[in-house]
């Protein structure tokens, strides 16, 4: 395990400041050269300190997103109806905090250890994804969550793939194929409820009427109420705006609910033929912004658990830096004597 | 791995007894998700859950159809050990009871891997799953023993309180071809050489309670076991006959 001083090193390490400030306009001039010209921006490269502090800001978020959201599913790890479910149940939630790992290391990369990180997020500097502050009330919201939430990801993540920034687009692809994974499963675990018993069809259509809202919230507040979109845009962190990707999402799941035979709760889902595109209905964002806020109904929660976990960990991690620090200074000492 | 059905009593009663073990200690690791002390170990106790969850499921359908077992099974039908049902209590109690079981299933497995009996196929891939739990088991109880005052408190009550479920590992399973008393002695040697390494102190008192020896294997188990099955089984006996 590294220890949190050897992260830190690594991450000084990583990028060391310009010289002086005449060289800066050369190097913006090769910065936005590379950005132009869809080459990927390495940690080492010289890049504006906005375009740092936006990437820290968005891959922090996604790494929180990650590890908070294990929450709302692991509540079922204990309970999953079949012990098929519960092993891909478990694998899921393991390869969420796998994602984690991998996005605090690409956020490593640009001076940001991850302990910096988590004390943002259980202080409430750094936020996660809204969506896990909704909960998960039976079974099938596991299968709402596979189907609605990772899908709703994967249409936001697949073009990140494609991000500026090397190490977050790399860590992005991986990311994605696990995601695509969980959102088959999530899938799957719907269609066997809605074609079980009534219990289980109603237990399904429930979870979706609760889950189908949130989820299209995921993709952020419309494109003219967005405050970070126009420059992520234009560095090439960000691809396509908020609205662009909400309606992909809706497009993919229409025909989806369908064969699920589930229906999505808006009267005003309806084909486009002149668009060529489904429209919807009005979002409700008062509750999005009430619920980014804090006042979701697992707001505290979520994120009580997660300090007491890492709280109740201390003496573990504390455990493991003495030990190692032991180990290192009675290796040295055989070696001189 | 090859689903063998067992082909007499005897070897369905040590399929059930080592299945039992396996999904009884997944699900106490389980409970872990989200909780962990570090992110990494997320990743590891997820990883040794799930290699145990494989097991285990091989294991029962060696008895008959894995979900009725695990789920339509009241408490005193399971026959795992005591000590994979003990709760997870702190990190050290976890890390103490992988030591015990997983270099237990270690030996176990590599003899029986070794034979040609009807758990050769299996133990012949878990034993190289239980190497690693071992070792994950291992390495945490070097670091908490020899860590801070605090982790070396902890540790120590962790092994101190579950020693006494330790002796019912070696009771004899009817139906494993076993030399029970060979592998007793290799374990303790084993347990007691890492404990002395994490300069643990190698627990005096019984290994055994003083009417429990051996009692999970005949179906008899400690209080918090009831409540595990309770939250295990609830969803899948509130809907009768329905498939997953
Ligand atoms: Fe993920
Ligand atoms: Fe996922």
């Amino acid at each position: 395990m590294a220890t949190a001083a050897a992260r830190d090193t690594a991450g000084s390490q990583a990028y060391d400041a310009p010289a002086g400030a005449g060289d800066t306009a050369g190097y913006e001039r090769a910065f936005d050269a590379a950005v132009a010209a869809d080459e990927r921006i390495e940690p080492r490269d010289w890049m504006p300190d906005a375009y740092r502090a936006t990437l820290v800001r968005q891959i922090a978020q996604h790494a929180h997103s990650e590890i908070i959201g294990m929450q709302p599913e692991a509540n079922w790890i204990t309970r999953a109806p079949s012990l098929r479910r519960k092993a891909i149940l478990m694998a899921k939630v393991q390869d969420e905090a796998g994602h984690g790992l991998y996005l605090y290391s690409a956020a490593e990369t640009l001076g940001t250890s991850r302990d910096e990180l988590l004390d943002k997020l259980h202080s409430g500097r750094q936020k996660y994804s809204s969506i896990f502050n909704y909960p998960t009330l039976t079974w099938a919201d596991v299968g709402a969550i596979g189907w609605l939430v990772d899908g709703a990801a994967i249409t936001n993540q697949v073009p990140l793939c494609r991000c500026s920034y090397g190490p977050y687009a790399r860590a992005m692809v991986r990311i994605c194929k696990e995601e695509s994974f969980h959102q088959r499963q999530g899938y799957e675990l719907l269609l066997a409820l809605s074609k079980g018993t009534p219990e289980q069809h109603a237990m399904a259509q429930d979870a979706v009427d609760r889950w189908w809202w949130p989820s299209l919230m995921m993709f952020g507040p419309p494109d003219d109420e967005s405050q970070h979109s126009a420059q992520s845009m234009a560095w090439k962190i960000k691809r396509h705006s908020n609205d662009e990707l909400r309606q992909r999402f809706v497009d993919i799941c229409v025909p989806q609910a369908e064969s699920l035979g589930l229906t999505l709760p808006d009267p005003d889902l309806k084909w486009n033929e002149e668009r060529g595109q489904h429209d919807f209905g009005a979002i409700d964002w008062s509750e999005f912004w009430d619920v980014l806020k804090g006042n979701g109904p697992c707001n505290e929660q979520r994120l009580t658990r997660r300090r007491q976990a890492h709280e109740e960990g201390a003496w573990v991690r504390e455990a493991a830096a003495a030990h190692a620090a032991k180990h290192t200074n009675s290796e040295t000492g055989a070696a001189r004597a | 791995m090859t689903t063998t059905p067992a082909k007499d009593t005897a070897h369905a009663a040590a399929a059930l007894a080592l299945g039992d073990d396996a999904l009884v200690l997944s699900h106490r690791l389980g409970e872990w998700a989200g909780h962990a002390p570090v992110l990494e170990e997320e990743v590891a106790l997820a990883n040794i859950a799930l290699d145990l969850l494989g097991q285990a499921r091989v294991l029962l359908s060696m008895v008959g159809d894995e979900d009725e077992l695990a789920y339509l099974r009241e408490e005193r039908a399971f026959r795992n050990l005591q000590l994979v049902e003990q709760p997870n209590g702190d990190f050290a109690h976890t890390i103490a009871r992988q030591l015990f079981f997983s270099a237990h299933q270690y030996l176990l497995y590599g003899e029986l891997a070794a034979g040609n009996g009807p758990f050769a196929p299996l133990a012949g891939k878990a034993v190289k799953e239980t190497a690693y739990h071992r070792d994950h088991a291992e390495q945490w109880t070097l670091r908490l023993g020899d860590g801070t005052d605090e982790s070396h408190a902890r540790m120590q009550r962790a092994v101190d309180a579950l020693w006494r479920h330790t002796g019912e590992m070696f009771q004899p399973v009817e139906g494993l071809d076993v030399d029970w008393i060979g592998l007793e002695t290799v374990w303790l040697e084993w347990v007691s050489e890492v404990l002395r390494r994490a300069t643990l102190t190698v627990p005096e008192g019984p290994r055994t309670g003083a009417w429990t020896a051996g009692a999970g294997r005949q179906g008899l188990h400690t209080e918090p076991f009831g409540r595990m099955l309770a939250e295990m089984q609830h969803l899948h006996r509130s809907h009768p006959g329905a498939t997953w």
